[in-house]
């Protein structure tokens, strides 16, 4: 019936264009004065009008009536043809679905393209979303007394489903199959249509506190996370917890200026509530400017309140005053990123650095604080061949006489966009006095359709 | 005091007033690629505020999903794309979180330029990423066929007329100054080009089907061993044979490629490389969507010309 509606608007369009046209063409005739001949002429040519609409409606009722019979022919369980695409609506654009030959309404004069060749699927896969696996294997050599990370492991197996829910959200789900298990890194919907330039974000997501929290192991640009947040954010879980996020766009002249405020459950590596009402928040202000246009700046500030990890740490030990803690902390983080247009497939570089400032309760002591910082720059310097390093700092969260520092250099070749193989050199001295040399390695490669990342 | 105040308020809400006329609010429209930008503006003309994320001399391929073109896409009324998964690494990130329900793929404000026009090279049978970065539903260079192009602005000119009815006429009017020009300049191109019908080439990406096709030019082989996948030390040597037993003396580069590989190519071959532009922008002279087929076929005939010696 779709077929039939759309056909019949062809038709009315296209009249339309016709009827358009004749005026326009009478308007360019010269005036009457000009003598007979041009009115002749004018009116042959709307004779000649008059016959190419009666064909081309001759046309549309074959078209119409052959259509009725093939949606006949497809009344079914298994309809094994394209849903029609109106010009220019693909149903999203990651869905590699081929869109049918329907002719779109044509100039008269254009002749016909040629039919874009027709793929059919099964109906029940179209709707399928966009599904990859990527998988993270990490093998570390070199000793490190303070590090109990096996020589060789399949870290993480990253399964992602991604699709459109509906016109006003996408829904992704990232599941991360490891050693312990299969659980869900994230999993939310996306509200992309609300009004005054806002989005939001329910389910379980990796909360916008700093750069390094929101990216999934896999684009992380070395093979570890920063001592800064192994120490004080929670390391590879990070804060990723239940809730909603909620941002906005701040329209102004000079910046992208975006806002978030996230309220979660407060169930994380990072905060640990033992009451319903004990929630945690997150909130971040990110700014952005193009400085030519090569070099551009990101900067961001976030802000994490919630409940401290002590209380159902402690719950065993009987001890009340430990409940009803609370833990504050504030990021900063800035990114300057170069990449030359002419040849960005080749070079580009990027300087980023996330400072952390943590705050806790203790029970009749003062505040627990600690502080802590990375700083890194990663170089492109072939098609394929990125060289990096890295500087980390960070007390540890309970006691700030306990500071660990470290520094890695970093190799990465991407054979194609979906694999990677890296080498990492890595010292650490830890503040017990103990120092990890290591070498990683990592492959990392995917297959399927991941949706593309955030910048 | 208060007279004062209420006289500052009365004004600033007329200076508000007279500063944004009455009736005339420009179509707001973001194409993905310069081309898109330039068959925009040459419909739309001044009822249209037109800006391009991609540049010409980029790959369009590569784009970062920069915020800056978060901002544009969350003011567009009309979001034009090439379509054909060109755009499938930049573009999803910037129109979810453009907040702009107008332009979500489905909507009125979105237009995919690929579905009216003429597209080759469409995969058949299974498809894999051991065939490199094989786009599943047609090479996306669609737009270096001018017929391609009218049917591109022709798709703009209902999209627009349906997003601004009133000004329907305007944009015919303007489509149909376009179709005239570009079909006159085609009469041009053809002549040109007619000579050389037949002679092979070598291309580095398959970015040119369209365009050969349209000049009747053939396309031999590439510079990549597979779409997406750098040169190889093999795949080289096999392409340098090959136009040796075939005699090709030309060798097209997108601006954005390193000539590295296709200059020793060129050298071992006798062949001469030919940076043409793939897009508007692509090079100062290519300033619109004709001026970019004015360039590359005045290039390309010049070149031919000393290839073949017609």
């Amino acid at each position: 019936m779709r077929l039939v509606s759309r056909c019949l608007l062809v038709l009315v369009s296209a009249g339309a264009a016709l009827s358009v046209v004749s005026p326009a063409a009478a308007q360019t005739a010269p005036p009457a004065a000009a003598g007979s001949t041009e009115a002749q002429q004018v009116r042959t040519e709307l004779e000649r009008l008059r016959k190419e609409l009666e064909a081309l409606r001759q046309q549309y009722d074959q078209r119409i009536s052959s259509l009725e019979q093939r949606i006949e022919g497809l009344a079914g369980p298994h309809v094994t043809t394209v849903a029609p695409a109106p010009a220019a609506q693909a149903a999203t654009p990651t869905t590699p679905v081929q869109n049918p030959p329907v002719t779109p309404p044509q100039d008269p004069a254009m002749p016909a393209p040629p039919p874009v060749a027709q793929t059919t699927a099964a109906g029940s896969k179209v709707f399928n979303p966009d599904i990859a696996v990527i998988a993270n294997f990490v093998g570390i050599a070199g000793k490190n007394a303070m590090s109990t990370e096996p020589s060789l492991a399949l870290r993480e197996a990253e399964v992602s489903f991604q699709a459109a829910v509906d016109p006003y959200a996408r829904a992704d789900f990232f599941l991360a199959a490891g050693p312990e298990g299969v659980e869900i890194e994230e999993g939310f919907i996306t509200f992309t249509s609300l009004p005054q330039r806002l989005q939001l974000k329910v389910g379980k997501l990796r909360a916008a506190f700093g750069k390094v929290n929101t990216l999934h192991a896999h684009a992380m640009p070395t093979a570890d996370r920063p001592l800064v947040t192994e120490n004080l954010v929670g390391g590879e879980e990070g804060i990723s917890d239940s809730g909603l996020s909620v941002s906005r766009l701040i329209m102004n002249p000079w910046i992208f200026l975006e806002a978030t405020g996230e309220v979660y459950s407060g169930n994380s590596e990072v905060f640990q509530s033992t009451e319903r009402s004990h929630l945690s928040y997150v909130g971040r202000v990110r700014g952005y400017r193009d400085l030519t246009e090569g070099t551009n700046l990101d900067v961001g500030t976030s802000y994490a309140f919630g409940p401290t990890d002590l209380g159902p740490i402690m719950r065993d030990e009987f001890a009340p005053e430990f409940e009803d803690l609370s833990k504050r902390l504030i990021g900063v983080d800035a990114t300057f990123r170069y990449r030359p247009l002419r040849s960005a497939i080749y070079k580009r570089f990027l300087a980023r650095t996330e400072l952390v400032w943590s705050r806790q309760d203790m029970p009749e002591s003062p505040q627990a604080k600690a502080f802590g910082f990375y700083a890194m720059g990663e170089y492109q310097f072939a098609r394929r061949w990125y060289v990096g390093g890295r500087f980390d700092q960070s007390q540890r969260v309970l006691d700030s006489s306990m500071r660990d520092t470290g520094g890695s250099l970093f190799f990465t070749f991407w054979p194609s966009e979906f694999s990677q193989i890296r080498t990492q050199y890595r010292r650490t001295n830890y503040a017990e006095g103990v120092r990890g040399n290591e070498v990683l390695f990592q492959f990392r490669f995917g297959i399927g359709a991941h949706a593309a990342h955030a910048f | 005091m208060r007279t004062l105040i209420r006289t500052l308020v009365v004004a600033a809400g007329v200076a508000l007033a007279l500063a944004r006329p009455q009736g005339f609010a420009p179509v707001r429209v973001v194409t993905t690629t310069e081309d898109l930008a330039s068959l925009a503006r040459e419909v739309g003309g001044d009822r249209v505020v037109v800006d391009a994320l991609a540049k010409g001399y980029q790959d369009p391929h590569f784009v970062d999903a920069k915020p800056s073109f978060i901002l544009l896409v969350s003011r567009a009324d009309l979001l034009i794309v090439v379509g054909r998964e060109l755009e499938l690494g930049w573009l999803p990130p910037l129109i979810n979180n453009s907040r702009n329900a107008k332009i979500q793929p489905g909507a009125a404000g979105y237009l995919d330029a690929s579905q009216t026009v003429k597209i080759l090279e469409i995969p058949t049978g299974q498809i894999t990423r051991a065939m490199g970065d094989v786009h599943p539903s047609g090479n996306p260079h669609y737009w270096l066929d001018p017929d391609n192009g009218r049917r591109m602005a022709g798709a703009i000119r209902d999209k627009l007329s349906q997003l601004a009815p009133a000004d329907a006429a305007f944009f015919a009017q303007r489509y149909a100054d376009f179709d005239r020009r570009l079909g006159e300049a085609q009469k041009r191109w053809d002549a040109t080009l007619a000579p050389y019908k037949g002679t092979k080439v070598v291309t580095y990406h398959r970015s040119w089907p369209n365009f050969m096709d349209r000049f009747g030019l053939q396309v031999i082989g590439y510079v990549e061993p597979k779409p997406g996948i750098p040169p190889s030390p093999s795949h080289t040597l096999d392409l340098i044979a090959e136009m040796k037993r075939l005699g090709v003396k030309i060798i097209v580069v997108e601006p954005y490629w390193s000539l590295k590989t296709p200059q020793s190519i060129a050298s071992q071959t006798g062949s001469e490389v030919l940076v043409l532009a793939p897009s508007v922008g692509g090079t100062k002279e290519a300033s619109d969507y004709i001026q970019l087929f004015e360039y590359d076929v005045k290039l390309l005939a010049a070149s031919l010309k000393r290839a073949t010696g017609k």
